[in-house]
């Protein structure tokens, strides 16, 4: 009797266990989220290091396991999605080896120096990943790092961009032939935020190329022809809509969004009332008689003039820096009336002082003060050495960005319009953080860098919090145009930046 | 045949039991198949449990029981907003109990018990989304009490017993929502303590005026289980002075409260008996789960439980079908603790009703096997965790929660 009773509970428990819970309507059975009107089968993104989830000044693992299109995916999965492939990189370090030799560098990490105090430096480590023996692609994710809107189609590019080399299914190649050869039913595009972003992260080096048509001729830090980018960009959109059911565009952010350009102020010398009287001092006959000398030869404007005026006075100054945007005066100075030394006619020859109008970059941050040579503590950046070109963004660099980008923005629009896509304003969204902050469930996601959560370490890329936020204005568009229920992520749950030590 | 079906029992068995909070009231075969009544029920050497007092109305000079339920709970979560979802894992619960009560003259008898009212076994997915909450707990506690039961005239009965309680915990979380060393792997903490070990105390009253009515009440002290120095071990935390984990001490106390029973029974046509109890539990005593940690770099752990006391309502009936067999079933209400607010992932339990049913089967004048059974039926709840902070910012843990539980128990009771 005693072993019938075990039995019979035996047989009951075999029963209970697929007595699973059950909801009134499970999150995860068929048709919960729908996908509307797209098919996401297989998503194809397109795009540069944002596309890629490139982070903290380098492409790694859990980057791009946080890339704006592999959240996107996840969340497809559960509205009918399919797989989604990436070109993962080999390690969590960053940094890409060429047959051996480091051509790209590691991650950035929070570090605390030995005076407590935080900052970014780059983490120390041998990267493994090596473009020669890298998986061939094609893969789901075509996010090329440095990748500008007329390269997509460039056949070779891989010669030219690492980064597309270690995944491209041949020599001669395009990211977009890759990316088309997958016969996407859906596909992103984020596209040109390089065509603009290479010159102005580097301080307006580079060349305005509007009005030049034949992208094989410009620089890595020009801004791309407004026209040059239309026809790309427009070829992109016709190429990954032969086979899609749809797709989303995305625009380009300005500048001003991101802590690259908004984390180190203008004003930024401090000086004691001694200091900046003696700095004025030397400054005093340039002021007094050079400069409305030279306004009154008509050799510059009065407000020129008025620009290059050089004042100290104690507390936090703007510094010194080049501006070739500004007439070059090295060669008068060194002539009648003036007869200035060569070496300080070079140095006044573009010279003013930075104002409110303009962006320092970044990296700016460790030059402005330092003393670039040991044996001469009277040379400091920005006081007695005028600050790099490359360290500032002037209003008139500031306003080239912004023709081509709105130029730029228009076509993304237009062609969204004039296909029928989904398309996210970027801009506004990124815009938006920058001012007033996004709130989530734990806070407000800002572009403040280190600390606003938005964007990682080199304070141009996101951080997974920033692409998982992405991730969600696309899936808003996409749940729009297509009667669609993709569900969104909370972005509280992604990571912000790194903390470790060396 | 008959190994592969027992281990079925055992091996394919889910985690997780109880009524509200981490009370798991699986005291007695006789007893959980009458909707776990029995302060007021006199039975078997079960009472050791239920209502000391009534150990001295039993008419064997020798009562003794043991049993073992296994316990088969699921939990699963979803959040419609994410399209996030969880069940926990499949583990095993066999809650145990054993009694022994012997009749020393007609007014006087002795018991000892040994059980387990409090326990929780739930694994989640390591870095589910509720990870920051809780991956995995195991909580257990045995309770050994010895009785004593004594008569008072015609109608009234005592009986109580010091009650040693000797317990662990093993509980993992995640230190939050998003931090991870450089390869992403998610930073967790465990803390662990075994021998546990504090005292507490039991007492009840019977009242029989006639054959056919019983009163009783049952009084259990709160038994604070006090862990000092256990064990915290932190995994995946970065190298950095931002995030001083490091593995340490820690001192914690997990209140497990005191509870009043009182209810009645009555026996009626002969062969029938029907039993009626009301428990309340005084989980006010669990406001919070702090984790004290020894190393003064590491933030304290403070964790807002602030339960409500919480009653249960249970009703029993039992008929003497033949001479071999007597039939029992039981319902029960169970009111949660848990308040609007505080729903955490540990111990997901809104109200429930619980369904029960079971036999005994005579054999012979000396021996009887009881076999239960208990279907507890959640609703399915929508239910947050709103007392997580980071950086100082509540952020809420919220989703839907639906919960099962079977379980099929079997004992044995030898008189003699």
């Amino acid at each position: 009797m005693k072993n019938t009773i075990k039995i019979c509970i035996g047989l009951l428990a075999i029963g209970l266990v697929s007595c699973e819970v059950e909801f009134d309507n499970p999150v995860n059975s068929e048709g919960f989220y729908d996908s509307g009107t797209a098919n996401l089968s297989t998503y194809v993104a397109v795009g540069n290091s944002l596309t890629a989830g490139y982070a903290d000044g380098a492409l790694y693992i859990t980057g791009q396991e946080n890339s704006y299109p592999n959240i996107m995916a996840q969340q497809f999965a559960k509205a009918g999605g399919g797989d989604f492939t990436q070109p993962l990189m080999n390690d969590n370090i960053g940094g890409l080896l060429l047959n051996g030799t480091q051509v790209a560098e590691n991650r950035y990490i929070l570090a605390v120096d030995e005076n407590g105090n935080p900052g970014p430096v780059r983490l120390v480590g041998t990267p493994t990943t090596d473009v020669a023996t890298s998986a061939a692609g094609p893969f789901n994710n075509m996010g090329v790092p440095g990748a500008k809107s007329f390269h997509l189609g460039v056949s070779g590019y891989g010669a030219l961009n690492p980064w597309f080399a270690r995944f491209q299914t041949s020599a001669s190649a395009t990211v977009l032939g890759d990316a088309v050869s997958m016969s996407p039913s859906f596909f992103s595009l984020w596209i040109g935020n390089n065509d603009i972003l290479a010159y102005a992260t580097s301080g307006g080096l580079g060349v305005d190329q509007t009005g030049n048509l034949d992208p094989t001729t410009y620089g890595f830090n020009d801004i791309t022809d407004p026209n040059v980018f239309a026809a790309s960009y427009s070829a992109q959109v016709d190429a990954l809509m032969a086979t899609s059911s749809g797709g989303v565009l995305l625009n380009i952010p300005d500048v001003t969004s991101i802590p690259y350009f908004t984390t180190v102020p203008a004003r930024s010398i401090p000086l004691d009332a001694a200091t900046a009287g003696a700095l004025n001092a030397q400054f005093a006959l340039y002021n007094t008689q050079v400069l409305p000398g030279l306004a009154q030869a008509g050799i510059i404007s009065a407000d020129e003039a008025a620009a290059r005026q050089i004042n100290f006075s104690a507390g936090v100054n703007f510094p010194i820096m080049t501006d070739d945007d500004l007439t070059d005066l090295s060669g008068i100075l060194q002539g009648p009336p003036f007869f200035l030394p060569a070496a300080t006619a070079a140095l006044l020859g573009q010279l003013r002082q930075a104002n409110n109008n303009d962006l320092v970059v970044l990296t700016a941050a460790s030059v402005l003060g330092s003393t670039p040579d040991p044996g001469n503590p009277q040379g400091v950046i920005g006081v007695s050495i005028p600050v790099g070109d490359q360290y500032v963004l002037t209003a008139v660099e500031q306003g080239r960005v912004a023709i081509a980008a709105a130029s730029y923005n228009a076509t993304i629009q237009a062609i969204a319009d004039a296909n029928g896509l989904a398309f996210v304003d970027a801009k506004s969204a990124l815009a938006q953080v920058a001012s007033t902050g996004v709130p989530y469930d734990a806070g407000m996601l800002t572009s403040a860098f280190v600390t606003g959560g938005a964007f990682s370490l080199d304070g141009v890329h996101p951080t997974p919090r920033g692409y998982a936020y992405t991730a969600n204005l696309i899936i808003k568009a996409i749940n729009r145009k297509y009667d669609a229920t993709i569900p969104y992520v909370n972005i509280g749950t992604y990571g912000t930046i790194q903390a470790s030590n060396n | 045949m008959k190994k592969v079906l027992l281990l079925a029992v055992f091996a394919l068995a889910t985690a997780i039991t109880y009524a509200g909070g981490y009370r798991v009231s699986l005291q007695g075969q006789k007893s959980l198949a009458m909707g776990h009544t029995g302060v007021a029920v006199i039975n078997s050497s079960e009472l050791v449990f239920f209502n000391p007092a009534g150990l001295v109305h039993l008419e064997n000079k020798l009562n003794i029981s043991a049993g073992v339920s296994g316990v088969f709970a699921n939990v699963s979560y979803q959040n419609e907003n994410f399209g996030d979802y969880a069940e926990t894992d499949n583990s095993t619960s066999t809650p145990l109990y054993f009694y022994a009560s012997y009749q020393a003259n007609d007014w006087l008898a002795f018991g000892l018990g040994v059980y387990t009212p409090y326990g929780s076994s739930v694994t989640y997915e390591d870095d589910w989304a509720g990870s920051h909450l809780v991956n995995n707990i195991e909580l257990q506690a045995i309770f050994i009490q010895p009785t004593v039961s004594f008569k008072i005239g015609e109608y009234l009965s005592f009986g109580g017993g010091p009650i040693y309680a000797t317990g662990s915990v093993n509980f993992n979380r995640n230190l939050n929502r998003t931090l991870t060393d450089l390869d992403g792997n998610r930073s967790n903490v465990t803390i662990d303590a075994t021998g546990i070990n504090e005292w507490g105390w039991t007492v009840g009253a019977m009242f029989r005026p006639t054959e056919e009515l019983t009163i009783g009440a049952n009084y259990r002290s709160k038994i604070d289980m006090n862990v000092e120095d256990g064990d915290a071990t932190f995994e995946n935390i970065p190298n950095s002075p931002l995030t001083p984990f490091e593995d340490t001490t820690f001192d914690a106390s997990l209140p497990l409260p005191a509870e009043i029973t009182v209810g009645l029974s009555y026996q009626f046509c002969e062969k029938w008996l029907f039993a009626f109890d009301v428990n309340r539990v005084f989980w006010d005593a669990y406001e919070s789960l702090d984790i004290d940690f020894a190393n003064e770099n590491i933030p304290d752990s403070k964790n807002a439980r602030n339960y409500k006391n919480a009653s249960t309502f249970r009703f029993g009936i039992q008929y003497d079908a033949t001479k071999m067999f007597t039939l029992r079933a039981g319902y029960y209400f169970d009111e949660s603790p848990v308040q609007d607010g505080y729903f955490a992932p540990e111990t997901p339990r809104n109200d429930s009703n619980g369904y029960t049913a079971g036999l005994t089967v005579n054999v012979g004048d000396h021996f009887e096997v009881d076999a239960s059974f208990l279907y507890l039926h959640f609703k399915e709840v929508d239910a947050s965790y709103d007392y997580y902070f980071e950086n100082g910012q509540a952020a809420p843990f919220g989703g839907t929660y639906k919960n099962n539980v079977f379980v099929p128990g079997l004992g044995v009771t030898y008189k003699m």
